[in-house]
């Protein structure tokens, strides 16, 4: 009932035409800022933040907030259409959404990305208003160990995300490993892997890593054919440029797995939606009947991760308005901002300020409609890009990659580090190496080993703290289950040949 | 022959994977593994350095067992002398930032590409190279405001 009548004052309060206003135009501006490589959110609210200090807060955190989600809903789209991600957590949905394209379902591929965003940012707004405290207060017992095992479960993924051959994939996960320790260890400033430059001494920036392998070794791949000197497909007709109802059938599973497991990895700090993308599509591919299509252009490994990527920003809104605890760079800035404006996030927030708090979920759903209205109009003019010919949409990826690069850092060190990934992303497909183990590795690397060390900083050097704790107990109980699943395959298979020899 | 050729791909990279791993092992060693405070900057290379060594180690020992698979596509190495090609062509545009900005390095690889490695008539890859150049000229600086590699030309 509590609920329901703050629900109630918050749509009062997000249904005021400057309200809407401002909500709309976040989430447009959230867009474009998704589609755009390199200009991410942190960047664009950062921005935007001297601007705010003008403006009732309410409506300021609406259009901020509406940028943070907006800009999932863009990322999904220069993925499918190029296999440049927009944004980190959009590297799964090169996977299957560029795949979908080649074949000519780039309309299908952005529609159900939309329609995920929208079911799974929805589900994660719900998550938010009905059990934000309660899951605040369980998301404050998770420390080292227990990140360590999620970090775990996550990495073990690499099996799920392996092609033909499991040591090539966990020889690109190893290589992400070690691009994600390059640079200054923070425990004790020792410098690593740097090679005597001072540019290495941060590390390589995720971004620099994502776009060279995926998108610049994909036209270098694709560069190698010369009469390919045509189109990619693109179905005419608005029905077929959206999803079928079979695409939403196949997809029922990959909605729900995409929205809960989303919306709980963003409740725990630090985590962030690239983990929360890639454990729902390890989670989509493991539970499918047709496992063996992912990566070949499958719907629900597009629906899965987008779900999981728009349902995390629910769950980040947990730690950050109930505790105070910023689990991203997005929410450190809006933590930051509801500072400045004279907020104090925290366990007090929401008895303090309901109008604040009732008015951003409010417009949260609000702004899920708005951009699904904005998003599915516009799929048929997005899907036109594909009928660039190769000779001109080949230099245009490659323009956006270099651009999307050089606003991260404005480095042309990042330039030339860009060109020695797109080589190695060429190379990794010329060699038959997945490259997805190699981001899940890099995105993974630094926070593994900060646990790992902490963990072990924590219990005197004994390792015993990682299963001696329940919930990391679990958590590395289900990712050696993950590692072993391959050998049960093995002896499955042997098995099966064997009971055929006998009836033989 | 084409299987073959896999084979040989895979034996290289595993054993090029295999000297980064003792590389990374090599560079561990070097720094504090357990301190007073905890594990050092060594520890966790040190593992996942010696992870890639057994690794790489069990893809080389397997390529060399496998038996050849008629069935199986290889690797076309002759195809990729125009990705190689493309790859130096994107090296040198990005030297030349520098020299001559975005715009006109952009529109020289453009050039490049729909020119020589498509080979479509000049008219059109001018066209081509001109059209997307002041594309992204209006788009990126001028529209939102990013800055861009800027040349001796001032743009």
């Amino acid at each position: 009932m509590e609920i329901l009548s703050g629900l109630m004052q918050g749509f009062a309060v997000a249904l005021e035409p400057v309200n809407l206003f401002w909500c709309f135009a976040g989430v447009l501006l959230g867009t474009v800022v998704g589609i755009l490589p390199g200009l991410g959110p942190p960047a664009t609210i950062a921005m935007l933040l001297p601007l705010t200090f003008q403006m009732n807060p309410a409506s300021a955190m609406i259009m901020l907030a509406g940028i943070y989600y907006g800009a999932k809903y863009g990322g999904s789209t220069t993925s499918i259409l190029m296999n440049v991600p927009g944004e980190s957590a959009s590297v799964v949905t090169c996977l299957d959404g560029y795949q979908m394209a080649r074949k000519g379902r780039a309309g299908p591929a952005l529609g159900i990305a939309a329609i995920a965003s929208f079911i799974a940012g929805t589900v994660g707004v719900l998550g938010l208003m009905l059990v934000a405290p309660p899951l605040a207060k369980f998301a404050l017992s998770f420390s080292s160990p227990e990140y360590f095992a999620l970090m775990s479960l996550g990495l073990a993924m690499v099996v799920l995300l392996a092609g033909r051959s499991m040591a090539k994939a966990l020889l690109a996960a190893l290589v992400g490993l070690w691009i994600a320790t390059m640079g200054t260890d923070l425990f004790s400033s020792t410098s690593r892997f740097a090679f005597g430059r001072m540019e290495l001494l941060s590390g390589i920036d995720f971004v620099v890593v994502a776009i060279g392998v995926f998108a610049l070794g994909e036209v270098l791949s694709n560069m190698e054919e010369r009469e390919e000197a045509k189109p990619l497909p693109v179905p005419k007709g608005l029905r077929i440029l959206l999803p079928t109802l079979q695409d939403m059938k196949d997809c029922r599973f990959a909605f729900a797995n995409g929205s809960i497991v989303g919306f709980l990895v963003g409740v725990l700090p630090g985590a962030g939606s690239t983990i929360a993308s890639f454990l729902s599509y390890g989670i989509e591919k493991a539970v499918s009947r047709r496992r063996d299509q992912f990566g070949n252009g499958v719907v629900e490994g597009v629906a899965a991760p987008e779900g999981a990527n728009n349902s995390e920003t629910g769950g980040a809104l947990v730690p950050l308005l109930t505790l105070g605890i910023p689990g991203s760079g997005t929410t450190a800035i809006l933590l930051a901002a509801l500072v400045l404006w004279g907020f104090k996030p925290g366990p007090l927030f929401i008895p303090e300020h309901p109008a604040l708090f009732w008015g951003l979920v409010a417009s949260m759903y609000i702004g899920n409609v708005m951009l699904l209205v904005l998003n599915l109009p516009l799929v048929p003019l997005f899907a036109q890009v594909l009928r660039l010919p190769v000779y001109v949409l080949y230099p245009l990826i490659l323009g956006v990659s270099i651009v999307g690069v050089y606003t991260v850092s404005g480095s042309m060190f990042d330039l030339a580090l860009l060109i020695v990934f797109g080589l190695l992303g060429y190379l990794m497909r010329k060699l038959d190496y997945p490259s997805a183990p190699l981001i899940l590795g890099l995105v993974l690397g630094a926070g593994m080993e900060r646990a790992l060390r902490q963990s072990l900083m924590m219990s005197e050097g004994s390792l015993s703290i990682l299963v001696s704790r329940p919930i990391s107990a679990v958590l590395l109980s289900l990712a050696v289950l993950i590692l072993l699943i391959p050998l049960f395959s093995t002896v499955n298979a042997w098995r099966l040949q064997a009971v055929a020899q006998d009836d033989a | 022959m084409e299987e073959k050729s896999y084979k040989t791909a895979d034996l290289w990279s595993g054993l090029a994977l295999a000297g980064l791993g003792v590389y990374i092992v090599v560079e561990a060693w070097q720094w504090e593994y357990l301190g007073p405070e905890g594990p050092g900057p060594g520890f966790f290379p040190l593992w996942y350095g010696i992870a890639m060594v057994g690794v790489s180690g069990a893809l080389v020992v397997s390529s060399a067992l496998r038996k050849l698979d008629a069935g199986c596509v290889g690797i076309e190495w002759r195809k990729a002398g125009r990705a190689f090609a493309v790859w130096v062509a994107l090296v040198v545009t990005v030297a030349s930032f520098k020299l001559l900005g975005f715009v006109a390095s952009f529109a020289l690889l453009t050039f490049f590409i729909v020119a020589v490695m498509y080979r479509r008539p000049v008219r059109i890859a001018a066209t081509v190279a001109g059209a997307g150049a002041v594309a992204f000229y209006l788009l990126f600086p001028l529209a939102l405001g990013v800055s861009l590699p800027v040349g001796v030309l001032g743009f």
